[in-house]
């Protein structure tokens, strides 16, 4: 048991000590402010502070390389867990001016050199169900039944593995008013689909028809609805939110 | 001049520990303010009858949160570092230190604590012997401590829920685990209240006490031979 040490000293004595602590004490709190307004006065990194940006930057390195992996996966929930009315947020690229019937997706396997995919093709590999708990970055989730085919499929199908090879994979919506940039480990995950289905149901047109993507290692911002393109980068793709001062990765 | 007696009552590491604890736990308070207002659906209440909203619309108005989550999110993920690196090495000098022995509850805190609480709330004269800190506080400082851990696992399942998934589950899901982390901020901020009440009634001498470290006794005249010195040792402290 620590016993307190104690000293017969002069008031003076205290005086001067109680001094130097509280010029200590005042000194650290002046800091802290000073601090704080020196973080506030730095210049931003895509919407967030710069300081900030790169610790959040850091952060990514430090939770991808310890946590993720593809044996780490969203819980699957049974088909009555799955909620009817699935909610809406964010109309982004999502704009009137569409033709389901003519889209195809387009993937990008080198600059110039485009490769389209059309819906029925994207019916005919594999088809993956996920029943999961989705994530919004705002603080809700919502337990959703999706249906479609695992992006690795397409990649395997679709002989893609070059491209695979590179650090992110980028998505944008026919208008490019809406994308996305992920890692390519979690695009590659087992649990990510190209999501055409949605409790048992064709896509609604709100929800992304005719494809969108699910991939519930992420927040809800990065389920690119309607995709349009999809091209492979090892610079990050531009993101929408990212630009707008949210975290890149937003890995779950 | 005449001479007094100081009592050396906190080790500057944790007096630091403390000070560095204070604006860290703020920004993350703060921070978790403008995330939770994303989606802030917890209340007091019962069917359709809400005692009180977390939070008011007042609330949020007047503090500027509305429309801030980015920026609530990329100081929350910096300064959870802070945070959970300074409660680590309170916790780990507290252990290494043995001051742990002064701040973890004992056998007879419960029964001291509920004493303690009589005589603060002036229902009841006398205090049971104390060392550095009454039942009471102990059970706080100790509980604070708690409360930190449990914000830090709490806040880690729902910032990785699905790599963590077995940390999620163990809290009782997603949402429980928001929930629980909502709580523990509440808790934080009564903690606060109660111990900014508490500082400002123990007063000058004790406030000094966490910030130069020690504490000072006038000697009464009787006492004041240097042989009789050692016999304080044993006096308890006030606060």
């Amino acid at each position: 048991m620590p016993v307190f040490k104690e000293e017969i000293i002069s008031t003076a004595q205290i005086r001067k000590r109680t001094l130097i602590a509280f010029s200590f004490f005042f000194l650290f709190l002046a800091g802290c402010i000073f601090g704080w307004i020196w973080l506030h006065r730095q210049p931003e990194s895509d919407g967030a502070l710069k300081p900030l940006r790169a610790v959040l930057n850091t952060n990514e390195k430090v939770f991808s390389s310890l946590l993720l992996s593809d044996d780490h996966l969203a819980k699957n929930f049974s088909l009555d867990a799955a909620v009817h009315k699935v909610r809406v947020n964010g109309d982004a690229g999502m704009g009137n001016n569409f033709d389901p019937a003519t889209w195809k997706l387009q993937v990008v396997r080198k600059p110039g050199d485009t490769l389209y995919v059309s819906l029925d093709e994207i019916k005919a590999l594999p088809k993956t169900e996920v029943i999961f708990d989705f994530k919004c970055i705002e603080g809700w989730s919502q337990i959703t039944h999706w249906g479609g085919a695992k992006f690795s499929d397409l990649v395997k199908k679709y002989g893609l593995d070059e491209q695979a090879q590179m650090q992110y994979a980028g998505l944008h919506t026919p208008d490019n008013a809406y994308y996305v940039g992920i890692d390519t480990k979690s695009i590659m995950h087992p649990q990510t689909i190209l999501c055409y289905e949605m409790n048992g149901q064709p896509l609604p047109m709100n929800q992304g028809a005719p494809l969108r993507l699910i991939i519930p290692v992420k927040y809800g911002i990065k389920h690119l609805k309607r995709i349009g393109t999809i091209y492979f980068s090892n610079q990050r793709p531009p993101d929408y939110w990212f630009e707008r001062g949210y975290d890149y990765f937003s890995g779950l | 001049m005449p001479n007094k007696k100081i009592i050396k009552k906190h080790p500057l590491a944790i007096r630091w520990f403390h000070w560095i604890n204070f604006p860290v736990l703020a920004i993350m308070i703060w921070s978790g303010l403008l995330i939770y207002w994303a989606n802030d659906v917890y209340r007091l209440g019962w069917g359709d009858k809400t005692i009180l909203k977390f939070f008011p619309d007042s609330f949020n108005k007047a503090l500027n949160i509305p429309f801030r989550l980015a920026e609530g999110m990329s100081l929350h993920f910096v300064f959870m570092w802070l945070f959970a690196i300074n409660g680590l090495l309170y916790v780990l000098y507290l252990l290494f230190s043995k001051e742990y022995k002064l701040i973890f509850p004992n056998k007879s805190s419960l029964k001291e604590a509920w004493q303690v609480l009589l005589h603060d709330l002036r229902i009841k004269k006398g205090l049971p012997p104390q060392k550095k800190y009454n039942a009471a506080q102990r059970i706080a400082y100790t509980g604070v401590i708690i409360m930190g851990l449990g914000s830090l696992v709490t806040g880690l399942a729902i910032y990785k829920p699905v790599q963590l998934y077995w940390l999620c589950a163990g809290l009782g899901g997603y949402e429980w685990a928001r929930a629980e982390h909502f709580i523990l901020t509440i808790l934080f901020s009564l903690f606060f209240v109660v111990h900014i009440v508490q500082v400002i009634i123990a007063g000058w001498n004790n406030f000094r006490g966490m910030v130069a470290g020690f504490e000072v006794e006038s000697i009464p005249p009787a006492i004041a031979e240097p042989e009789e010195e050692a016999v304080a040792n044993t006096a308890p402290l006030n606060t």
